[in-house]
């Protein structure tokens, strides 16, 4: 049950292209990460809507293969 | 109970109570980390909230995150509406925004505005 941090980027990189993403491995098990996600989608949008955004590109993954993910959303 | 029922029951417990936390253990005996935090927040606030703690029932933990389209738990409901999972109202209760939401909607709160 762990995702590399490359495989989370991807995902949210496919997704967000323009994004400014910068992914921590917290506790360096792959499974407790934190991430900071930046960008023009996020415009506008709620944080409910801008995580509910991220976890869409996630595909499933959070909560599942992916226990922890902090995230942190802004527009630039 | 059908996955209907588990969404209406869910939807009775949002709708009747100012504040719901679906969370990991109980308000008293959080089990994980994030629930905790939420708890611990809510708790320093003086805000009185009804847990839910999905760890007694798989439904509920599965069906919760249908309900609101949010994948992990704990998960915040003020006034029938979602607020957030940990990350949100950690955020938010930095910035204020969570002690001013609660005022907005009527929610009594250590950081209620002090009227004479």
């Amino acid at each position: 049950m762990a995702m590399a941090a490359e495989d989370i980027e991807r995902l949210i990189k496919e997704r967000f292209p323009d994004a400014r993403i910068e992914i921590q491995d917290l506790a360096g098990d792959g499974d407790h990460y934190a991430a900071t996600i930046v960008s023009e989608e996020f415009r506008g949008k709620s944080r409910v809507q801008q995580h509910q955004m991220v976890y869409e590109a996630l595909q499933g993954n959070m909560g599942g293969t992916l226990h922890a993910l902090a995230l942190k959303t802004a527009a630039p | 109970m059908s996955e209907q029922d588990i969404q209406d029951w869910i939807g009775k417990q949002v709708a009747g109570n100012d504040v719901v936390v679906f969370m990991k253990g109980t308000k008293t005996m959080p089990q994980c980390g994030f629930s905790m935090q939420v708890a611990q927040i809510l708790n320093h606030l003086g805000v009185d909230f009804k847990d839910i703690n999905v760890l007694e029932d798989m439904s509920v933990r599965e069906g919760v995150k249908v309900y609101s389209n949010w994948p992990t738990v704990p998960q915040l409901y003020v006034k029938g509406e979602f607020v957030g999972g940990c990350d949100i109202v950690r955020e938010m209760f930095q910035a204020g925004e969570l002690q001013e939401m609660l005022n907005e909607k009527g929610i009594a709160n250590n950081a209620q505005t002090q009227t004479a």
